[in-house]
């Protein structure tokens, strides 16, 4: 049983650390985004943080979405048996 | 000049000798069939070989170009990959089903013709069923007979297709097609079915997660990139094909979040990368094209790595299902690190293949100012990490601890995952020698910095998203379930229907079915009068007799020619 929990530690630690290293990473990109020099094809990319701001939203659309799918869709395991 | 061996013929006909051999004999003749195919396949030079005339038509067996190579590269490739995770398997059915099947998909890939495509076609689906039945449960039984309705519709439609092509144009030629008329029409349906199309898709996520351990890493690579391949060689630029491959790359997604079974999500995901890959075809310019093949290649790579992770924790622990599996990177952490490189790759991080190959894709859209597949598109993308490129190592080696221990995948799926995995960096790193063999002259650069940093952008604040979703407990929670997908019109409409139609005609109907009976037991009666034991013409009939009938019948016919 300590065995188990020790685990359940270092799993979490992994993640702890690699949330951590998300955010920086995040906001270095933001900073990022003043310097570069945009080739786009389409006027909304030249907004500031487009693809930071795209990604966030269209992973939250489709969290919700599905949530309500489930709600809809969703049948017992065995439905099919 | 002697036509060469036809690529197909070896690993079709090779196959059939696996049962004559034992133990490592057999392991070394199987690794030896794909690398011999590669070898010969390497050695060919384009053109069009084994032309035979057959009643009025003109049959080309092998017709090798750049588009068809750059599918058999891979297709190979694949095979030995496939051989190499399944050396551990002591069933010859699903070795030579595997082979036979990997064989078959070769063949059509190289036929020149629409008859041959048609008869590949067609072996690819009886041999592939196989690989689902060798799981040798009732489900997987019922789930492979589901398979093979489906694909065998999908190759009549095909030969209906080609009939009624043949009659508008006379021929039969496996060139453009274009959409223009019933015939190819029906042609497009039938590759639509094994391209998984929109609400033709439902066999897929339904088949291959109930297949064997090996035989979905075999599945996950043939039958489907052999569509995209048909698709591309008969339809570029059919406009259609761009919003039905957004379709594709939109819907699944919202089943590939809320499903339990991992390998299912693997397929629901198979399908979303399947519709960057039409959308490059409906575009149809050299770039979308080019962008069509890379994807193919790539993906057929990081999928089969993807499905082998898995197979393997199915294979050490019994269970593919999220709500059994957590914590799992402390015993399989090879294996953990393989599946993050397919996630990686599947998610189009820079430095892994897919980034490279589905960039292509989106750029091409972008060309030609599309704006709303370039939206869907760049969704499909950035949600990439939410249904499959964090949920999957996540749900499988993370999150809460199963208790499950377990030993680390056998040898030689380690060897099977860690060669595709090192293909997947390795292309991503340096796709130079996957640019030089597509079809057309290549004038991309993926990697330029706003590129970059536009794709990471996406992908990190889509990671943020989900580690904010999680903590606030909005993302989807693991659950024992099944959603309904468009299967259910068979799987439970179509039977339900059948059985209220039957109760409520159960009196109405009773004179129609004793009518009918009672006409097959005439039929069946009247047949054994006329060629039962003692019917005329089953009777023995003396020598002369018989030379007395034939003497009428050639007096009769020498009458009527005069």
């Amino acid at each position: 049983m300590e065995q188990r929990s020790k685990d359940r530690l270092e799993g979490a630690g992994i993640v702890k650390k690699t949330c951590r290293v998300l955010y920086a990473v995040c906001v270095l990109l933001l900073l990022a985004d003043v310097f570069i020099h945009k080739h786009t094809h389409f006027s909304a990319e030249q907004w500031f943080g487009f693809h930071a701001f795209y990604g966030f939203v269209a992973a939250v659309v489709l969290v919700l979405a599905a949530r309500g799918l489930r709600v809809v869709l969703g049948r017992k395991e065995d439905y099919y048996d | 000049m002697i036509d060469p061996f036809p690529p197909a013929l070896i690993l079709m006909i090779g196959s059939l000798l696996i049962p004559l051999l034992r133990g490592r004999i057999q392991s070394a003749y199987m690794l030896l069939l794909p690398v011999a195919g590669l070898v010969h396949l390497h050695g060919l030079s384009p053109g069009e070989y084994w032309q035979i005339g057959i009643f009025d038509y003109s049959l080309t067996l092998v017709r090798i170009d750049r588009l068809s190579l750059v599918f058999g590269y891979v297709f190979h490739i694949a095979a030995l990959l496939s051989v190499v995770y399944a050396l551990h398997v002591k069933d010859n059915v699903q070795h030579v089903a595997g082979l036979f099947y990997a064989g078959s998909a070769i063949g059509a890939l190289f036929a020149g013709d629409l008859i041959t495509l048609f008869v590949y076609w067609e072996l690819t689906a009886i041999s592939s069923v196989f690989l689902i039945w060798c799981r040798r449960t009732d489900r997987a039984y019922a789930a492979g007979m589901r398979y093979l309705i489906v694909q065998v519709c999908s190759g009549m439609i095909l030969l209906a297709g080609i009939l009624l092509h043949l009659r508008e144009t006379g021929s039969i030629a496996f060139t453009g097609l274009g959409l223009n008329g019933p015939g190819t029409t029906l042609i497009l349906i039938a590759i639509g079915i094994k391209c998984a199309f929109p609400l033709l898709h439902s066999w897929l996520p339904d088949a291959y997660p109930e297949a064997t351990v090996t035989g979905t890493v075999f599945l996950s690579a043939f039958t489907t990139k052999l569509a995209v391949y048909a698709l591309a060689r008969g339809f570029p630029g059919t406009e259609i094909l761009i919003p039905i491959g957004a379709a594709m790359t939109a819907f699944p997604m919202f089943y590939a979040v809320i499903e339990n079974d991992l390998r299912r999500v693997l397929s629901y995901s198979l399908n979303i990368q399947l519709g960057f890959m039409v959308v490059g075809i409906g575009i149809g310019t050299e770039t979308s094209l080019n962008g069509t093949a890379a994807h193919a290649f790539t993906h057929v790579l990081y999928k089969a790595l993807l499905f082998m992770s898995m197979g393997a924790v199915l294979y050490r622990t019994g269970a593919a299902k999220a709500s059994e599996l957590g914590g799992l990177y402390r015993s399989m952490p090879l294996t953990t690190v393989f599946c993050i490189v397919g996630a990686a790759s599947i998610s189009a991080f820079p430095f892994f293949s897919g980034f490279v190959s589905k960039s292509f894709i989106i750029w091409s859209v972008a060309n030609g100012h599309n704006v709303l597949t370039w939206v869907v598109l760049v969704f499909a993308s950035a949600s990439a990490l939410i249904y499959i490129g964090i949920r999957i190592p996540y749900l499988a080696f993370f999150s809460r601890d199963s208790g499950i221990r377990c030993r680390e995948a056998p040898l030689n799926m380690l060897v099977a995952m860690g060669a595709a995995a090192a293909m997947c960096v390795l292309i991503g790193m340096i796709p130079k020698p996957l640019y030089d063999i597509l079809p057309h002259a290549v004038d991309f650069e993926p990697y330029t910095m706003d590129h970059v940093i536009a794709q990471v952008q996406l992908l990190s604040f889509s990671a943020l998203a989900f580690v904010l979703l999680k903590r606030t407990g909005i993302y989807p929670s693991v659950l024992r379930s099944v959603n309904l997908d468009t299967d259910w019109a068979y799987r439970r409409l179509l039977p339900g229907i059948v059985r209220i139609v039957a109760r409520a005609g159960g009196s109405a109907g009773d004179p129609i079915l004793r009518g009918g009976k009672a006409l097959v037991a005439a039929t069946i009666s009247g047949c054994r009068r006329t060629h039962g034991p003692q019917g005329i013409l089953g009777r023995t009939w003396t020598t002369g007799t018989a030379v007395l009938v034939v003497t009428i019948f050639l007096a009769a016919f020498l009458i009527y020619c005069f």
